[in-house]
């Protein structure tokens, strides 16, 4: 640890570059709970993200229209208006109403900023992750469903053991794309002052003046972090390759 | 269902159509089908493309409805709609010309699954059946390839053996070689071929003349949705009546 | 139950039945419910029902005397609203057209012969695409000189020019991929009769394989639009004048709570309203290509 320290401290004196997370125990504390907050705020808004994903495309499978239409227009909308603005009307507007009168008197909001980020976050690629489930569902062959209708399976059955398993397989591509840009997206959760990644390298260059240096580190640092989620993503593919399927 | 179950005994017909009616919206595909066949006989459906063949066979296993008429298998009406559609299922196997295998599952994964999973058979049991079933239909040694790793006439002896680990008493062949490489077509008729010697039931659309005539008890030629003839093999190829059969055999022979 | 019946094959066709080809060779479903339930009309249609439910609520929670109906709020700040606004689409246009000419240059560079530049042009192309935009944006506002000087001449730098190219910068490493992908999809064989017939690497790239990448390309571009729209209001954060910005100055001169959830909405419905008709032309342009692909 000392000879880390030693390092940054050396890349300042001689060079200027003041990469303080190296040496300043204080902004390297700051920028790793912002860390640790996006990678929270990532983890939870891709597993809710799937949830609704598959809820999503359950439903637009279904042949009532009333469940249909609603997950439709959901998708049509989310799909089609800035995450950002999501994100306010969650936190600003829909956060105004839902509030708590605490044991003072006082008036406290229900949902915290970070809650918020993950609700909206997940709301919007939930959305994507509907579509991109319900196109993998329609591209498993009818005629597979018709073989393993003529065996016996139940519509339940043929879901379970034939449809997803293939539909993940056709879906993962695009699914990969749609995580790597979610965990983008979390940076947006700054505007709402969740104390991320972002937020952290904002107050530390705000303070110690460093902005070349914390911007380089701080971009960086996503770049692993969707290298970490892309490597996690290629493993998972692999395990699920069907030899002689596919491309 | 148990009542008619018990109805059928082995001297009636085990599958009887009865004036079959079907079109797609308009467009009649089926004009009054009515046929007979006897368990352990093995018929074959020929005629030109768009006669219907396909449509009817997919009718018997309750994969297309009809609009009129009665198909009755082994004392169940198919298209009833209380019909317990696994009790059909359980009776009739069915092979399609495109395999159908379930691709993300091992050869013997694919034979095993229905049993396992629909009929709630114990897997060690079933996983003997299945390898026998492999063994049988030439392909052991194959047990853990995927269907992607396997030749069309392969892929279909795995989809003729996942039907039959079902222990059906009637197997329905939709143009089972129309997709395959010419090479492979002999393997897999060898099997069907094999199956019919064992006396199963066999509904078969082909258009391997040759193969009808060798293995056929009975053969009947469809022409725009209705049988125009039918017979033995050796009398309906040696001297057929209808024009119609006439033209379409001269094209095809 | 939870899926759609199987429709019945076409019988009169031979061969009717689907081919487990693998998952390439799928033609994207025809979306007719979809189509059916979802055309332009039948949205507008149910957003003028959002927005009247909305006024329509607010007129009649409209008992405090003193206060404006939310509706003569909403009409109030709407001239405001829409010069933001043309902002947003100034900015989206402006970044679309210098992220697209990097992206195509990049592209290029993506496949060229030159295994340095090859691996360099990768090499930015990922690094742009996998940073955060807005963290793209902070790089370019705060990293930018407020001014330059050319020539002597010192000109300042506005905020509204770093903003587009900051948001310019993903866009050109969205358009590299494309290009890239879209060039290695033309078959070899027009590499080489184009090559038999005399013409240069850059003159093959230039008459012969680019102008067959467009079609490819176009509803993936189309789509990076739609996208980067949404993707404007970001400038809001880093101080550029935008709709939003504009909209919460507003919200915080009205200072009623009352107002928020609609505003919000308002605006939800500005931007909804540009980006579905470019979302739905690019879903008809994917399916009329991909047949051919």
């Amino acid at each position: 640890m000392e000879t880390v320290e030693t390092f940054f401290q050396w890349l300042r004196q001689s060079y200027g570059i003041k990469i303080t997370i190296g040496y300043d125990a204080w902004d390297r504390a700051q920028f790793l709970a912002g860390l640790w907050t996006t990678v929270k705020l990532s983890v939870l808004s891709i597993i809710f993200s799937l949830i609704v994903g598959v809820i999503g495309a359950f439903a637009q499978g279904s042949k009532y229209l009333i469940l249909r239409a609603p997950i439709g227009i959901f998708v049509t909308f989310f799909r089609n208006t800035p995450p950002l603005v999501q994100l306010y009307f969650f936190f600003f507007a829909l956060g105004s109403v839902l509030r708590v009168t605490t044991e003072t008197g006082g008036s406290a909001p229900m949902v915290s900023a970070f809650s918020w980020a993950v609700i909206s976050l997940s709301l919007f690629a939930g959305a994507l992750n509907t579509e991109i489930f319900r196109s993998g569902i329609e591209a498993v062959p009818k005629s597979t469903l018709e073989a393993s209708e003529s065996l016996g399976f139940t519509r339940f059955q043929t879901y379970l053991y034939v449809v997803l398993p293939l539909a993940l397989r056709i879906s993962l591509p695009s699914l990969g794309t749609n995580l790597v840009n979610l965990v983008k997206t979390t940076s947006l959760a700054y505007a709402i002052a969740v104390p991320e990644l972002l937020y952290a390298a904002a107050q530390i260059w705000s303070e110690q003046l460093n902005v070349r240096e914390m911007m380089t580190v701080l971009l960086l640092t996503y770049i692993l972090l969707v290298a970490v989620l892309v490597w996690i993503l290629g493993r998972w593919e692999k395990a699920l390759r069907i030899p002689g399927y596919g491309v | 269902m148990a009542m008619t179950d018990v109805k059928w005994t082995a001297d009636q017909p085990i599958v009887s159509l009865k004036d079959v009616r079907k079109s797609y919206g308009s467009v009649p595909v089926l004009n009054g089908i009515s046929l007979d066949i006897m368990k352990g006989e093995v018929i074959c459906i020929i005629g030109p493309s768009g006669s219907g063949k396909s449509t009817l066979i997919r009718c018997i296993n309750a994969l297309n409805d009809i609009q009129g008429g009665s198909i009755l298998v082994e004392g169940l009406e198919v298209h009833d709609p209380k019909l317990d559609k696994l009790a059909l299922r359980k009776k009739v196997g069915m092979v399609f010309q495109q395999y159908n295998l379930f691709p993300h599952k091992t050869a013997l994964q694919n034979v095993m699954m229905a049993p396992v999973k629909v009929l709630k058979e114990n897997p060690a049991e079933v996983e003997k059946r299945a390898r026998e079933l492999i063994r049988k239909v030439r392909l052991e040694g194959k047990e853990n390839s995927y269907p992607g790793e396997l030749s069309g006439g392969q892929q279909q002896r795995v989809a003729i053996a996942r039907s039959l680990a079902m222990r059906p008493d009637i197997m329905l062949f939709d143009e089972v070689t129309a997709a395959l490489d010419p090479e492979t077509v002999k393997e897999v008729l060898v099997t069907i071929k094999d199956l019919a010697a064992e006396g199963m039931t066999c509904i078969l659309v082909t258009h391997e003349m040759g193969f009808a005539r060798e293995v056929a008890d009975h053969i009947y030629f469809t022409d725009k949705g209705v049988i125009v003839e039918h017979g033995p093999p050796a009398g309906f190829f040696a001297n057929p009546t209808d024009p119609r059969t006439r033209q379409f055999l001269s094209q095809v022979l | 139950m939870w899926l759609r019946p199987i429709p019945e094959p076409d019988a009169r066709v031979p061969g009717h039945m689907d081919v487990l080809l693998p998952r390439r060779s799928h033609q994207p479903p025809a979306l007719n419910w979809r189509e059916a339930l979802f055309n332009p009309l039948t949205l507008t249609l149910v957003f003028a029902a959002l927005i009247a439910s909305v006024i329509g609520t607010a007129w009649a929670q409209d008992g405090t005397p003193g206060q404006a109906s939310i509706p003569s709020v909403l009409l109030k700040w709407t001239p405001l609203l829409a010069q933001g606004f043309g902002y947003n689409i100034l900015i989206s246009v402006l970044s679309m057209a210098v992220g697209t000419l990097l992206g195509v240059l990049l592209g290029i560079l993506q496949v060229s012969p030159v295994f340095v530049i090859r691996k360099f042009a990768w090499l930015v192309t990922q690094f742009f695409r996998n940073a955060p935009w807005l963290v793209l944006l902070f790089y370019a506002i705060l990293l930018i000189p407020f001014q330059v000087t050319i020539f002597g001449v010192t000109m300042p730098f506005p905020g509204w020019l770093k903003a587009v190219i900051g948001l310019s910068l993903p866009v050109m490493a969205y358009m590299s991929e494309y290009v890239r992908g879209a060039i290695q999809s033309v078959p070899s064989g027009q590499w080489e009769s184009a090559e038999s017939l005399g013409f240069s690497r850059g003159q093959t790239m230039r008459m012969v394989i680019l102008p067959q990448t467009v079609k490819r390309i176009l509803p993936n571009w189309m789509n990076l639009y739609a996208v980067l729209t949404m993707a404007t209001p970001l400038v809001s954060i880093i101080g550029v004048d935008d709709i939003m910005g504009y909209t919460r100055s507003a919200l915080s001169a009205e200072g009623r709570p009352d107002v928020l959830i609609p505003m919000y909405l308002y605006v939800l419905c500005w931007f909804f309203i540009y980006c579905y008709p470019i979302s739905l032309m690019t879903s008809r342009l994917e399916r009329r290509y991909s047949v051919k692909l």
